[in-house]
């Protein structure tokens, strides 16, 4: 007993070690970047759905300032899809008239170009991520999924109930909360790439966003808080365009398993009540 | 064994087919009459969750199969389709995604639960290793699915596994060269990887077979780990009894699978995964799926490339020899009150080793992977096989049915 004592004193010590050393290591590298804050998503926890106004100013955003230089690798008619922004399919239509898409070969065995259609994706602003890297320095990252490519370290213990179905929990917006915040963390008025909460605060990507560069239809703020709330909505969107339909179905599924396990619960109690077990 | 009662057919068709393939009246024996010890607790219904999991990964990735290409240009592309375009695709990759997670964590309970009660001994010694074979072959076929998506942890995790190959003396260049089919992973090894990652599962399939078979040969170990001497006394047919409960247990677990397909799918996966595999830009720190962590972080807790994987696979290998190194008499860790304590910090051992796996290889992190490392194969080296010689064990009720009435 003796010999276990120690054992289980020596676990406990290495997992103070750790537990201790952790920080100071962390705090000891100095360039660290603060965590974002968790923001209200319309669209978080079981019952999210998207606020349609909020993705439609979104696409404004992205369509006035990002798309000069990101890629956005989406069909366009998904904007016409049940749980997205909500425009119509002539306004889709219409939209994707506005593009030039290059096509081909014709019969004649020659490429042409002709309006986009919906079906189209949207054209990227450069041929080829060389190209891009060419004229602004670095490639900028396809927007498509950008919504959960990227993510902040939660660190123990937050990773641990992130997932759990507890009130506060259920987090899966680290994409957007970091996206929104990177779009606010130009902190340094004299550097335009020096950003709080990009890894290693040098960021390619000069301040893309100032108060005022974006009207607004609909009456909501021309800030820069805005559009980024609005574009980080907009682009989790962009990367998860079925999530609405998604959470529906999971709850049908749940209550439909909740109760089937209630009944298996009492059919396998009322089987097994005769035998001593 | 034999069961609870005989197969009797009554139609003439079944008699026909009896007198031809005698498939009915085994399906009889093996899953209806089976005798089943009657004091297996819930951990006992892992193994149909297993086979659960396994169907349904196999059906699921059958379908995602028809809607990917296994073309490095194309390959990411292909299931960003599945995830936009394909009907209910999202659904299809969420389930097979997460599936392998749920597969492992489901493994896991299984290997710890058979760990705790000694169902490894005597008799079930092959149907243990048939076990391990098939825990080598699911994270064989869980590591090359993750390469399939060909996003940068694709890439840079098939970059870094297939590399340890590469610290075999002599000829470790060779095979690595072999096993990408050119100089670096590329479109040959992710063509190979889907080839072996539809085959393997088939595989796991003919080896869960084989380890059913041996079950039915040797009889389920129990809690009490004793086994059944009077079938009437000490077991239940498995049909209704098992089934029923085993039913109950599929359904409690398809609860935490569909939470996790439809409101968390993207939890256990690494954000990285959604950015198309570059060859040219390595990612900061590059760490494999959460149910190979303990492993890694034994692999890294080395500095020596070679003892590193000598070790990790070590640490595999090491629990087809359970059976042999665990010299207690004594099957149940219910009886040993040692034994208990050992196991529980072993399970303490396992989880730290995938929390550091997860954790950047520097400063303390590194010292506490090293004590855990250590900790690990103490329990499989020093402490089993002393453990049997010194611990005074509890006494161990004659039959089940004792162990039934004992508690009652």
């Amino acid at each position: 007993m003796a010999f276990m004592k120690k054992f289980g004193l020596a676990a406990a010590a290495v997992i103070g070690l750790v537990a201790l050393s952790t920080p100071s290591l962390r705090a000891a590298e100095g360039a660290e970047e603060p965590q974002p804050t968790r923001q209200n998503w319309t669209f978080a926890g079981v019952f999210g759905t998207f606020d349609k106004a909020q993705l439609k100013r979104g696409f404004q955003v992205y369509k006035e300032v990002c798309s000069s230089c990101h890629a956005l690798h989406i069909p366009m008619r998904t904007l016409a899809q049940p749980g997205g922004p909500g425009f119509t399919e002539d306004e889709v239509k219409a939209l994707a008239a506005t593009y030039t898409v290059h096509d081909g070969p014709n019969m004649q065995g020659e490429m042409f170009d002709r309006p986009g259609r919906p079906a189209d994706y949207f054209p990227a602003p450069f041929a080829n991520p060389e190209a891009a890297a060419a004229a602004l320095g670095a490639a900028p990252p396809d927007m498509s999924l950008l919504g959960k490519s990227i993510k902040y370290e939660r660190g123990f213990p937050k990773f641990l109930w992130d997932p759990l179905p507890l009130p506060g929990a259920v987090y899966q917006e680290v994409g957007p909360d970091l996206i929104y915040a990177i779009l606010n963390g130009y902190t340094h008025d004299d550097d335009p790439n020096w950003n709080l909460y990009f890894p290693g605060h040098k960021i390619a990507m000069p301040k893309p966003l100032t108060d005022g560069q974006v009207q607004y239809k609909d009456g909501a703020p021309a800030t820069v808080q805005q559009y980024a709330k609005d574009v980080s909505a907009f682009l989790f969107w962009a990367s998860e365009p079925n999530m609405e339909y998604r959470k529906l179905i999971g709850r049908r599924v749940l209550v439909f398993l909740l109760v089937f396990a209630v009944l298996l619960y009492f059919t396998k109690k009322r089987i097994w009540a005769d035998v001593a077990h | 064994m034999h069961g609870h009662s005989t197969f009797e057919p009554k139609n003439g068709f079944v008699k026909w087919l009896e007198a031809r393939l005698p498939i009915l009246s085994f399906s009889h024996e093996s899953f209806v009459a089976y005798p089943t010890p009657k004091n297996l607790n819930y951990w006992w219904t892992f193994g149909a969750i297993l086979s659960f999991m396994l169907v349904a990964q196999i059906i699921t990735g059958v379908v995602l199969a028809m809607h990917y290409t296994p073309e490095s240009t194309m390959a990411f592309d292909s299931v960003e389709k599945i995830m936009r375009d394909v009907n209910w695709g999202w659904m299809l990759r969420y389930a097979h995604s997460n599936g392998a997670s749920m597969f492992f964590f489901a493994v896991y309970i299984h290997m710890f639960r058979g760990i705790y009660y000694g169902s490894y001994k005597a008799p079930r010694e092959v149907l243990w290793i048939l076990g391990v074979i098939i825990f080598l072959l699911m994270m064989a076929t869980g590591f090359m699915g993750y390469v399939l998506p060909w996003g940068q942890m694709s890439f840079w995790g098939a970059t870094v596994i297939t590399n340890l190959f590469s610290a075999i003396p002599f000829v470790g260049d060779q095979i690595t060269v072999w096993l990408w089919g050119g100089y670096s992973v590329g479109n040959p090894t992710l063509n190979r990887f889907f080839s072996l990652h539809y085959l393997l599962p088939f595989v796991i399939a003919a080896v869960v077979g084989l380890h059913v078979w041996a079950l039915h040969v040797v009889g389920q170990n129990n809690p009490d780990g004793v086994d059944i001497k009077d079938v009437k006394k000490d077991s239940v047919p498995f049909t209704p009894h098992a089934t029923m409960k085993d039913s109950l247990g599929i359904a409690v677990f398809l609860l935490l699978y569909a939470w996790f397909i439809f409101f968390v799918p993207n939890y256990l996966g690494d954000a990285d995964n959604y950015i198309p595999a570059n060859p040219m830009k390595t990612p900061p720190h590059i760490v494999p799926e959460w149910y190979f962590l303990p492993f890694y972080a034994i692999l890294r807790s080395i500095p020596n490339k070679l003892a590193g994987v000598v070790a990790m696979f070590a640490a595999i290998a090491l629990l087809a020899f359970l059976p042999w190194l665990d010299t207690s008499k004594v099957r149940s860790g219910k009886y040993r009150p040692l034994f208990k304590i050992f196991f529980w910090i072993f399970a303490a051992t396992a989880i730290g080793l995938g929390y550091l796996g997860a954790m950047p290889p520097e400063g303390g992190y590194v010292l506490a992977a090293r004590l855990l490392s250590v900790s690990y194969f103490a329990f499989f080296l020093v402490i089993l096989p002393v453990l049997g010689l010194v611990e005074k064990t509890k006494p161990v009720p004659a039959t089940i049915a004792d162990a039934v009435l004992a508690k009652h």
